[in-house]
């Protein structure tokens, strides 16, 4: 067991990686904006337009918008988690992570700050998406409220983990694409933010299966829309297993990436 | 302070560093002059443990480099040739974050955050976000960050490059005023031939990965066999009074002038137009230039390299 004085220094500098990564968040104005008004777009004008034509199934008295709600907080997490975990690769370009791997400062607590730094983005966008839900007839109560910020900051740990990990084997940033077309875009639209997973031909739900978003998205439906079919236990449970393996590997690439 | 020993970086089809042993005293100014790809900022990369040699060995502060990493990290402050700082974070707070990673205890944080501050010549622009600095200005933040947890010895990797030329003259102001109040060893790459001339007491020319010289800079060009003097005059008997003296190693004529190899033209030009009655006379020394042409059989290229982080480096 580490003594006090050794944990409060590891927790500082913890601490340290974590509060630039915040400062840096809190001045990007430009950044929030704009990733916050993404699924907003989606909300309104998908959740109405699709919404004016179709209705759900399994869940017939709910309309589409409400539906989508949290598939829509859901995308706000993949993106903001992802990304942010790829940008890695930006800061690798302009030296900053060398300053701090040149310091005394072991990979597995920068990789945790870090991650820190991305689940903080996406619990402050996902709050602002939960307040703006009330607009459309979302109610809340404070467990549902805890439930989902446990999901968002679950689900949001293992993408962070997935974009520092992905991040830390590209050297170009054409690797940023990559991972945009391949990881993310598939990780929204396999989750089944957008439609339910009830119907699916055979090929589409081994895929929504395989997919971790997958999880967050059905265990946030389960919680913000209380609809009672859902499994949450066992949502749950799946999201912390993929949780913790995106967390493991990404403390791998990250001790195995090189410096310079 | 460091010891290097055999040390050797390779790459697939290409030894970046090639056997190489050197001893850097404590509290001198060290420089690794080379042209760009000679090998410089790997060394450099190995000596501060980002980058594991391929064979050899070396250690800095009396640490080895590839098994005790932490004790030489916290041995050594480094300062890379593109900004690391963040530019969304004031000058302070760039400072502050570092101060944590290096845990320097509570009690004495902000007090080293100032004095650095104060040494780099910063602290009126502390609470100023560092994407308002000038290039100069960013790199000496730079160098405050590597002080704050008072190393032993400092890397300075280019630390001009790209600077216009009263700004590097300010770096090296507070390059040698940080070897003098903080007692510390710099070891700094460059490929500018001034620049290693005004401000290190010991070069080591590094050209493809082994240092093909190493001596003070008066003795890399005095290497050279000395000074050039220029004497245009009339005087029959001007050849035979010049040969008399014995600090003449050699006499030409070129273009109408006596050209002359001497030891040292500041003081032998002086006796030789007591005896010569010349129109004109000059003398060039030779420079570091010189040294490097004699040493490689090329000329060192002034230009920055044309690498990513060059082009992105926000520097003037």
């Amino acid at each position: 067991m580490p003594n006090t004085t050794d944990l409060q220094v590891h927790l500082a500098k913890l601490y340290a990686i974590w509060l630039r990564e915040f400062k840096v968040f809190l001045r990007e104005k430009s950044r929030l904006v704009a990733s916050t008004f993404t699924p907003i777009l989606w909300l309104f004008v998908i959740g109405s337009g699709i919404g004016s034509t179709v209705s759900v199934p399994s869940a017939p008295d709910l309309d589409y918008q409400k539906f989508i709600f949290p598939g829509i907080i859901s995308m706000s997490i993949i993106f903001t988690s992802v990304f942010y975990g790829s940008y890695i690769i930006w800061d690798r370009k302009f030296d900053f992570l060398k300053s701090v791997m040149v310091a005394p400062v072991s990979r597995g607590t920068v990789f945790v700050g870090k991650t820190l730094g991305g689940m903080t983005n996406s619990l402050i966008q996902a709050s602002i998406l939960l307040v703006i839900g009330a607009s459309i007839g979302i109610s809340f109560n404070p467990v549902f409220i805890l439930q989902a910020v446990a999901v968002i900051l679950l689900l949001s740990f293992g993408l962070t983990s997935l974009g520092l990990a992905l991040g830390s084997y590209m050297y170009s940033l054409e690797g940023f694409q990559m991972i945009v077309s391949f990881v993310v875009f598939p990780l929204f639209f396999l989750s089944g933010a957008l439609f339910p997973l009830d119907n699916l031909p055979a090929w589409l739900s081994v895929l929504t299966a395989i997919d971790p978003a997958t999880y967050g998205v059905n265990a946030l439906r389960t919680t913000i829309l209380d609809i009672e079919s859902n499994n949450l236990a066992a949502d749950l449970a799946i999201l912390t297993a993929y949780t913790a393996a995106l967390g493991i590997f990404g403390v791998y690439s990250f001790r195995r990436m090189k410096a310079v | 302070m460091i010891k290097i020993r055999n040390l050797v970086k390779r790459y697939e089809r290409l030894t970046a560093v090639d056997n190489l042993t050197l001893d850097i005293e404590e509290n001198e100014i060290f420089g690794l002059l080379g042209s760009n790809g000679a090998g410089k900022t790997t060394t450099i990369h190995m000596l501060a443990t980002l980058l594991k040699p391929t064979s050899g060995t070396a250690t800095v502060n009396g640490f080895d480099i590839v098994h005790q990493p932490a004790k030489v990290r916290e041995s050594i402050g480094i300062v890379f040739q593109a900004p690391s700082s963040d530019d969304m974070l004031t000058g302070y707070e760039n400072l502050y974050i570092h101060s944590l990673l290096y845990s320097l205890p509570r009690s004495i944080r902000q007090k080293r955050i100032e004095e650095v501050l104060e040494l780099v010549g910063l602290s009126d622009r502390k609470n100023d976000r560092v994407k308002t600095y000038s290039g100069g200005m960013r790199r000496r933040l730079e160098i405050a960050r590597g002080l704050l947890h008072k190393p032993k010895v400092m890397f300075l990797d280019e630390p001009t490059l790209g600077l216009d030329p009263a700004s590097r003259e300010t770096m090296w102001k507070y390059i040698r005023r940080l070897v003098e109040e903080e007692k510390i060893t710099v070891i700094l790459t460059t490929h500018y031939m001034e620049e290693a001339d005004m401000l290190c007491n010991r070069i080591g020319v590094i050209d493809k990965g082994r240092i093909i010289a190493l001596d003070t800079p008066t003795n890399l060009k005095a290497g050279l066999g000395g000074d050039i003097i220029r004497i245009k005059t009339q005087a029959s008997n001007a050849e035979e009074i010049a040969k008399g003296f014995d600090f003449v190693h050699k006499l030409e004529y070129e273009n109408g002038f006596m050209v002359l190899s001497v030891k040292d033209a500041k003081r032998d030009l002086p006796v030789l137009l007591k005896q010569i009655e010349a129109e004109y006379a000059d003398f060039t020394s030779p420079t570091l230039n010189d040294v490097f042409i004699r040493l490689t059989g090329r000329n060192i290229k002034e230009a920055p390299e044309g690498g990513f982080s060059e082009r992105f480096a926000k520097y003037d």
